[in-house]
């Protein structure tokens, strides 16, 4: 018998605020541990929360990009349950009136057919502390928590471990280009538990679901659905029931295991915060918020293509990322589509080597975009030949500064006087006899050899065009 | 000037003002009579006499200065031992949090600071504010100064017995279904609780989240006008205090008078069962408003009688989640003898907590559980909304009601072995509270055994100046 894979994800998001969820402590990594708290992160007595109106933001944005329904009127939950990491044992989330409702997100497959993954919902919520164990102790770091944390609860809509990774792939583009979280997996701010579950091919009854913890890497997840499915098959294969239950994902010996019935069997005893009042969200709040989205990847790919004349390949690499897509689109501003398309070839081969040779983000480069239209300006006029420019571009790239005024400075303009040329064209035939012998005995190939004399005649300012030419036309005049 | 104990706020302001005597003696004063008699009383838990002193040397400074932030600079408030003062103890008279020291100020003691108000010593209460006796204590009970062989209510039993025997010049209280009126009758003080979010919460440990209230516990109406003034307000920290503007309660008391005001009387309320000293004061009380002008109808609560039922899931269900964080991991009591993460929760709560904290505790868990929250807690918040619109019904048609305050006068210690008997001291506080409403007791009259009775106005939400307007009327005219 043929089965099927039926998966969902639940991604959890760390949302960039300066400050935690319900009070004003920030939010800062790389501190001594317990030195971002206050009564209320540290649960005391009496401290209450505030809403941390920011995140409340950020995740209506985040809906309103996956094109989720805004709630008005979200409301607060306490979930309970006794673990040292939760300050208060209780969480404050929100259960059944989130802010973020229905949505999703189109994902590419590999046979490059599109698929729509519905999202349930999208709530807000505070992140737990962390707990560090040492030999014989464990600590607790109450500096991240009460993190805002925001759940994007997907629809079991995906079929596979490649499809799941399509969707985080996409989630995280989407939500890194909003500007509402880094997502940062290294740093654990996505983090995603899966629920996969198998039935026969054709049954429309979904099979028994488990739920796999502990994955903190797309790789991670992509094995650890690979194991599940596979493991799930070969329990069917062996009439050995599937059981409802949450399974841990081992990296190290790379399987799935149960995790201890004590940890999952919550009753969370959820009831409504009582301490928030409801987050009231007028139409005008969400339309002021929705102004502020930047166009989707999708969206800008297709108009990039149209606005700058550019390669489809070209437009998808370049719109994955926010910083690029804003710096190319600096860069081009008033160029005409040949001269944009010269310098989108210019960005995808020699500033994307750069970038990746110094591992910096075209941010942190000192090259600002007006610098770089300027460059492939001069450029395109023929004012500096191909040469300079791959001289001058790392330059800039590194030190900064001002193409124009360099070129003018050490006079680095491109010869295209062709009287001059012609002197230096006259003047390499005449000091090299012997490959004007080879040239003339039928060796085609001896014109290079001329071009590169003129080339460092002129110090390497001649434009190659004009002198390939003007060797080819004088040496089959000799 | 040996008495100066005796004063209530407007009287001790005067002084204070007319320098007929400093911040420091009046202080003094309530020191030494606690010295004197709070042995017998046992209205304080501690006592920073040192800090008391020097924020009374600073307000002193302030008043010479000519800087008076208000009336209550410089005179001495006891405090209920669970609000935050940063750098006292805060036990909650709980022994779990004995040896807890509070690294915050609550909002109403940044506001009493700030008034130049002088916090005195920590007063007793009912362990997490669980009671309506003050027997409940992890430390030990409080006797009721008119009779020591009886409680003086309770939660706010402490503040109560300090007000009513003299221990303090105004005291603050919370009152979640009643601990502020209920020992306020017992006592014979005026007690105010405020409409829920007139006053922060910020600082004050939650015992039922949206029932609590802190409000004043003074000799006089006038004193609760004073103090409600400084306490009330919106607050940035507390999400449920709206931007409603708090008047002068003080000055609008000018000519209070009850001609031609209506006084509802829940028929629920006039129950059989009430102890007939109380019938008796409560009926004095209402003739001497008519007598005075005052319009009596009488009303109905329809669904009073469901009032203790849903108080008693709302409140433990929301107190099973409050008290969570007293796990012994961060602060306060922990068991010697944990050996893991859960022995270390199940045996510091277990010593840590007293029998009706742990009671409450089961019963909101028990009502929180999968299976039975839409049958309690879903059920008990609709009957709420329905209380509530009661109340709002029914001051379409009056300006307060006039009700008991509890079904007895005060208890002898010991007296009420069974919660539930317990339970009902609330019968009558416990409706306003649910739906929001401010309410207080007033001092009414004494029993022939000279135990004292107040009577309860209720007024409408956010209307305190209306409601301590017809109190102060009253207190004129009870006789």
């Amino acid at each position: 018998m043929e089965f099927e894979n039926t998966i969902g994800l639940e991604t959890h998001v760390q949302l960039k605020t300066n400050t935690k969820m319900f009070c004003s402590c920030l939010l800062k990594t790389g501190c001594e541990p317990n030195t971002n708290v206050c009564p209320v992160c540290l649960g005391y007595p009496g401290a209450l929360p505030v809403m941390n109106k920011e995140a409340v933001k950020l995740t209506v944005m985040s809906g309103l990009m996956l094109g989720c329904k805004i709630n008005q009127h979200a409301t607060f939950d306490r979930k309970n349950y006794f673990y040292p990491d939760m300050a208060k044992d209780y969480q404050i989330s929100e259960n059944g009136n989130p802010l973020c409702i229905g949505g999703g997100v189109e994902i590419t497959k590999a046979d490059g057919t599109k698929k729509f993954i519905r999202i349930n919902h999208i709530h807000l919520e505070e992140d737990a502390a962390k707990i560090n164990h040492y030999a014989t102790t464990s600590g607790v770091d109450f500096n991240r928590g009460g993190t805002p944390l925001m759940e994007i609860v997907g629809e079991p809509d995906l079929a596979d471990a490649d499809e799941a990774i399509a969707y985080l792939t996409a989630l995280k583009e989407i939500l890194v280009y909003a500007g509402v979280s880094e997502c940062n997996l290294e740093e654990g701010n996505m983090r995603s538990d899966v629920n996969i579950s198998i039935r026969p091919v054709g049954e429309t009854k979904l099979g028994t679901k488990v739920e796999i913890k502990n994955m903190n890497s797309f790789s991670g997840i992509h094995a650890a659905l690979e194991y599940e499915a596979r493991r799930q098959r070969e329990c069917v294969a062996h009439s050995i029931p599937i059981v409802q239950e949450t399974r841990r994902w081992d990296p190290d010996a790379m399987e799935t295991a149960p995790m201890r019935s004590k940890e999952n069997a919550h009753d969370y005893r959820y009831f409504p915060e009582p301490d928030l009042v409801p987050v009231a969200l007028s139409e005008a709040q969400i339309e002021e918020w929705r102004a502020l989205l930047p166009e989707k990847p999708e969206a800008r790919r297709a108009r990039m293509i149209e606005d700058y004349g550019i390669a489809e390949y070209d437009a998808g690499v370049l719109s994955q990322n926010k910083a690029n897509a804003d710096y190319f689109e600096a860069a081009a501003k008033g160029l005409d589509k040949k001269t944009a398309k010269l310098l989108c070839n210019l960005y995808m081969s020699d500033v994307m080597a750069l970038l990746n040779a110094s591992g910096k983000a075209i941010g942190e480069c000192a090259m600002t975009p007006d610098a770089l239209r300027a460059l492939i300006t001069l450029s395109a006029k023929g004012t500096i030949n191909g040469p300079t420019l791959k001289e001058l571009l790392p330059e800039i790239f590194e030190k900064g500064g001002d193409p124009e005024a360099i070129v003018k400075e050490r006079g680095l303009g491109a010869v295209s006087d062709t009287a001059a040329l012609e002197a230096f064209v006259d003047q390499a035939i005449a000091a090299n006899p012997g490959p004007v012998a080879d040239f003339k005995a039928g060796k085609k190939a001896a014109a290079g050899f001329f071009v590169g004399q003129v080339m460092k005649l002129s110090k390497g300012k001649a434009d190659p065009k004009i002198v390939g030419p003007l060797v080819a036309k004088k040496l089959a005049a000799l | 000037m040996s008495e100066l104990y005796k004063l209530g706020i407007k009287a001790a302001a005067e002084g204070l003002s007319r320098k007929d005597f400093s911040s420091v003696e009046l202080t003094q004063a309530v020191i030494d009579r606690v010295h004197d008699k709070d042995g017998e009383i046992g209205a304080y838990l501690t006592f920073d006499e040192e800090g008391a002193l020097a924020a009374a040397r600073e307000a002193d400074a302030a008043r010479a200065a000519g800087v008076v932030a208000s009336p209550l600079c410089g005179v001495p408030i006891a405090i209920k031992d669970l609000i935050n003062v940063k750098g006292q103890p805060c036990t909650c008279a709980s022994k779990i949090l004995e040896g807890y020291v509070s690294p915050y100020d609550a909002t109403v003691i940044k506001n009493l600071k700030a008034a130049g108000a002088v916090c005195a010593g920590r007063v007793n209460m009912d362990e997490f504010a669980m009671g309506s006796s003050t027997e409940n204590s992890g430390f030990h009970p409080t006797h009721n100064p008119y009779d020591l062989s009886r409680v003086p209510g309770g939660s706010s039993g402490g503040s109560a017995a300090a007000v009513g025997g003299d221990l303090c010049i105004a005291a603050l209280g919370t009152d979640t279904g009643g601990s502020i009126r209920q020992p306020a009758s017992f006592c014979n003080c005026v007690g105010l609780k405020p409409s829920y979010g007139r006053v922060s919460r910020f600082g004050v440990t939650a015992f039922a989240s949206s029932l609590d209230q802190v409000g004043p516990m003074t000799k006089s109406v006038e004193d609760a006008a004073l103090l409600l003034k400084v306490l009330a307000g919106h607050d940035e920290m507390d999400g449920t205090t709206p931007h409603d503007p708090v008047p002068d309660y003080a000055a609008l008391l000018a000519g209070a008078s009850l001609k031609g005001v209506k006084l509802g009387l829940p028929k629920e309320y006039f129950i059989d069962g009430l102890d007939p000293e109380v019938k008796a004061i409560t009926e004095k009380a209402i003739q001497a408003c008519t007598a005075a002008g005052a319009e009596i109808v009488e009303v109905s609560l329809p669904h009073t009688e469901y009032a203790m039922a849903v108080y008693y899931i709302v409140a433990p269900a929301e107190a099973s989640a409050n008290l969570a964080r007293f796990d012994g991991v961060r602060y306060g009591h922990r068991s010697a003898k944990s050996d893991s993460v859960f022995n270390l929760y199940a045996r510091s709560r277990a010593e840590g907590f007293g029998p009706e904290v742990k009671r409450r505790i089961i019963m909101g868990t028990y009502v929180l559980s999968s299976g039975y929250y839409d049958a309690y807690y879903g059920r008990a918040q609709k009957v709420r909304t329905l209380i509530r619109r009661d109340f709002e019904e029914v001051f379409t048609q009056v300006d307060a009601l006039l009700t008991p305050v509890a079904p007895t006068p005060a208890f002898k210690l010991g007296a009420v072995q069974d919660p539930l008997t317990m339970y009902l001291n609330d019968l009558f506080t416990i409706p306003s509270a649910l739906a929001g409403n401010c309410s207080m007791s007033v001092p009414s009259g004494f029993t022939a055994a000279g135990l004292p009775v107040g009577v309860q106005f209720i007024g409408d939400a956010f209307k305190e100046e209306k409601l301590l307007r017809i109190a102060r009327a009253y207190e004129q005219i009870r006789g």
